[in-house]
């Protein structure tokens, strides 16, 4: 491992170490209220990234996981034991990616794209009817034991892994695969790389991620409705905190997550009304002045005054 | 029978709106995720026509589409400009304005939540049944189709027929070759991107004399307007027009058979099966 | 002496763009260890040609056949698994990889696989094969036109593959650089490789290429040694027109 791979890992150990504690001091639940949002979007930004980083395909389908999940326990809850279902949410996450990668995935990112952008509208739609014909009610109780406390356990051990699964892939065979796609995929045909394959793989993992931590967040909601479960503002924060922090370095998202969702408090109470406007603002911002989120940003100034490190990832 | 009236109806409607982003995304290259909240302003500037000034919807036309010309114009010289010319290939360029478009349509739906607030809004006008074949449908909805009709030919027309449309389909077809021919291509694809603005909002007013909208609800018809756009083939006119009345059909057909809370499910079904058998569209080319 | 074993078999080969028949029935063979030229005026269809055999695009009617492995209708992925690796007229590097990484990239996922240690040293013999050994660590961006061209070669190379496509692979030098890249296809050649090579440089044709076939309109008009092909009228009058033939 390189001088730079072993200092972040030694952060993410130490990091890991402190962090389970956050419940056990004074003033908690505040401490709570805005540690399971950030470590909930982190867990989110970060395995968006792990797909639409390498491959340039947006996608805006975080919240048709996230909602599929959070409905696998809405509806189970009960019969079948929490532990359970939060596995059953991600089989049906990755089942949802793979369907979706493999109609999709074969072709330009425009499609994908696209199909994206309505998939979570769908799956609401689906959702929607079934429930108005087959169950009767229009959301779901999720009542259960589970505290604050738990959640966020769940969400420190989510982030670990995707950490822990961003790093293996990177390193594998599927990551070098992904960096060739993402700069030319004629070429990576030309080598012998099955992109639509690898695409397919990444988006896979990505899904399952986003559908656990809608499972794991459902017994936070107590009442689920699908415009709750499936609300797009989910989908476009999560691209805006990826985008933000940048994402082709694997804590990149992070560095985005944690003043967005600071700034998000402050700006939801402040101006409740205008959340919609300042979303769009805030990504065309990035769009256009920093493309290559902060952490590009960082790495390009650096490389110009000359503190440098070769091409590569990390 | 029903059904195949208010498909045809409804499709010609949907063509209108399809024309909008052909034009933005065949010949301007922007994958304009925001075209549904054109349409929805569109529809926003009839119903205050109506409502606050007590004037037929169809009024709307003569500035809302002048209007939402000179607004897309605008967007393109001023947003998406310096994209095009910071993209270094198309797939970039596409990424680019997808991102960009995208963060446009929450600023737009933002703008309109301030102005109009987030409830549903409607209005009767024309509703008067109008007989085809027998059974009543709205007049609103059958001058839609006529004016839908209209557009589209005057739009394939002059798409057509005239030097500025060749101008126009030369830009979709290769931009670069075309820049050599000596079309200004810069002022054609703001051209086509303004007038593809315009149309889309004059889809809005026309849509909205028959159905109930709301700030939020624009993202629906860019879904919609897409998948017309790829069934049909990219750029392509005829494409579109059949695409949408293709669409317009299997809607109205599941609305009434099965249930009309799946329309949207219904409209994906298409699009996969394009993806998966046909994804240049009816009439595109191969993809390289 | 016995014959060399076919590698490459081109069966009538045809490919169509709408109204335009830009190769038209063309065949040929291509033996082991021997250098083929491709070679013909602009528009006579070696590019498409190239491009078919590569599996970048699909022929339009004809066959193709690999030691003995029907190849043409199969997609670039898996006629590269085949064996077949390519150059292109315009250099394709990845430009966010370094210049080692990007001919480890020939080496792990087709016809050679290797990872880890074994990968790193095996893309550095191949840098150093084309006389690139002190630039391994360099981002793509810093390198010379001609540079470029030898890692995109490295990356073919780094594949063994069974047969390597050099398309214009010498164009937009100048003089001393032609020099050498010839010089270097020409120690491939000593290396046993078998390579098909399209080329406009006729001084790189003659002194490279054991056979040749000429091409013109889609069409092929000529096949032999070079001087063979050179010299024959209907070469002639497809290059230079009518009055010299």
């Amino acid at each position: 491992m390189t001088r730079r791979e072993i200092r972040n890992t030694i952060l993410a150990v130490i990091a890991f170490a402190i962090l389970p504690w956050l419940p056990f001091l004074k003033d908690s639940g505040y401490l709570m209220s805005l540690a399971i949002p950030i470590a909930m979007y982190t867990v989110l930004a970060t395995s968006w990234a792990l797909f639409s980083g390498p491959t340039h395909y947006i996608s805006l389908a975080t919240a048709a996981f996230y909602g599929v999940g959070a409905y696998v326990v809405a509806g189970g809850i009960g019969v079948v034991p929490y532990a359970v279902l939060v596995l059953l949410a991600g089989v049906a996450g990755a089942i949802l990616a793979a369907l979706v990668g493999l109609a999709t995935l074969r072709l330009s990112g425009v499609y994908f794209v696209i199909f994206t952008l309505g998939l979570a509208e769908m799956v609401r739609q689906l959702v929607t009817w079934v429930q108005n014909n087959f169950t009767g009610s229009r959301g779901l109780y999720v009542l259960t034991d589970i505290t604050e406390r738990i959640i966020y356990w769940e969400l420190l051990v989510l982030a670990a892994l995707v950490y822990l699964i961003g790093w293996i892939v990177n390193r594998s065979r599927l990551g070098f695969a992904m960096r060739i796609i993402g700069n030319d995929e004629l070429v990576a045909a030309h080598v012998g790389i099955h992109s639509a394959r690898a695409k397919v793989i990444l988006f896979v993992i990505s899904g399952i991620f986003a559908a656990v931590v809608g499972a794991v967040m459902a017994p936070r909601f107590t009442y689920i409705e699908p415009s709750l479960a499936f609300s797009p503002e989910l989908s476009f924060q999560v691209v805006i905190m990826a985008l933000l922090g940048g994402v082709h370095r694997l804590w990149g998202p992070l560095v985005g997550v944690i003043p967005f969702t600071l700034l998000w408090e402050v700006i939801a109470a402040s101006f409740p009304t205008q959340t919609v406007l300042l979303l769009g603002v805030a990504f065309l911002l990035i769009v256009y002045f920093i493309p290559q989120g902060v952490v590009g940003l960082i790495e390009s100034l650096m490389r110009r005054a000359g503190i440098g490190r070769g091409s590569g990832d990390g | 029978m029903e059904i195949l009236t208010i498909g045809l109806l409804l499709g010609a409607t949907y063509a209108l709106i399809a024309m909008g982003l052909n034009l933005q995304y065949g010949v301007a290259r922007i994958m304009n995720l925001a075209n549904g909240e054109m349409l929805v302003a569109g529809a926003f500037g009839a119903f205050w026509v109506f409502t606050a000034q007590k004037v037929s919807p169809y009024v709307a036309l003569l500035f809302v589409v002048p209007a939402a010309f000179g607004l897309n114009w605008l967007i393109y010289r001023t947003l998406l400009r310096p994209l095009v010319r910071r993209a270094k290939n198309r797939g970039m360029l596409e990424v680019d304005s997808i991102l960009a478009t995208f963060g446009m349509s929450f600023v737009f739906v933002g703008i309109m939540l301030m102005a109009f607030g987030g409830d549903y809004f409607s209005y009767s006008y024309l509703a008067e049944p109008f007989v085809i074949f027998g059974s009543p449908y709205g007049l609103n909805k059958v001058v839609a189709f006529v004016a839908a009709a209209a557009i589209c030919g005057l739009l394939y027309l002059g798409l057509n027929k005239t030097r500025t449309g060749m101008a126009i389909r030369a830009v979709a077809v290769d931009p670069a070759a075309a820049g050599l021919a000596g079309i200004d291509v810069p002022k054609m694809s703001t051209f086509a991107f303004a007038l593809g603005g315009a149309v889309t909002a004059g889809g809005g007013i026309m849509l909205s004399t028959f159905l109930t909208l709301d700030a939020s609800i624009g993202v629906v018809f860019t879904m919609k307007a897409l998948i017309i756009v790829i069934m049909g083939g990219v750029g392509d006119v005829r494409g579109a027009i059949i695409a949408s009345l293709i669409l317009g059909l299997a809607e109205t057909a599941v609305a009434s058979l099965i249930d009309p809370g799946l329309t949207l499910a219904a409209a994906y079904l298409l699009f996969v099966l394009v993806l998966l058998f046909r994804p240049q569209g009816l009439f595109g080319r191969r993809p390289s | 002496m016995a014959e060399k074993k076919v590698l490459l078999d081109v069966q009538s080969l045809g490919k169509q763009f709408g109204g335009l028949r830009a190769v038209d029935g063309v065949s040929f063979m291509v033996r082991e260890h021997e250098v083929m030229g491709l070679i013909g005026p602009n528009g006579s269809g070696k590019t498409t040609m190239m491009n078919m055999i590569s599996g970048a695009l699909k022929p339009t009617d004809g066959d193709i056949y690999l030691e003995d492995r029907l190849i043409s209708q199969r997609s670039a992925r898996e006629i590269a698994t085949a064996g077949v690796a390519r150059t292109f007229q315009l250099v394709r590097l990845l430009p966010s990889l370094s210049v080692v990484e990007n001919v480890m990239a020939g080496a792990v996922f087709g016809h050679k696989r290797l990872w880890g240690r074994e990968l790193e040293k095996y893309a550095v013999r191949q840098l150093e094969r084309v006389g690139l050994a002190q630039a391994i660590h360099r981002p793509v961006s810093t390198l010379t036109y001609i540079d470029e061209k030898r890692v995109e070669l490295a990356r073919a190379l780094a594949s063994d593959p069974v047969i390597l496509l050099l398309d214009e692979w010498l164009a937009g030098l100048n003089v001393t650089e032609m020099q050498t890249g010839i010089a270097l296809v020409r120690s491939l050649r000593d290396d046993g490789r078998t390579i098909i090579v399209v080329e406009h440089v006729m001084d790189a044709i003659r002194s490279l290429c054991d056979r040749c076939v000429v091409m013109s309109s889609g069409a092929k008009i000529a096949e032999g040694t070079p001087e063979e092909a050179l010299s024959n009228s209907e070469v002639v009058r497809a290059y230079l027109g009518d009055a010299n033939a």
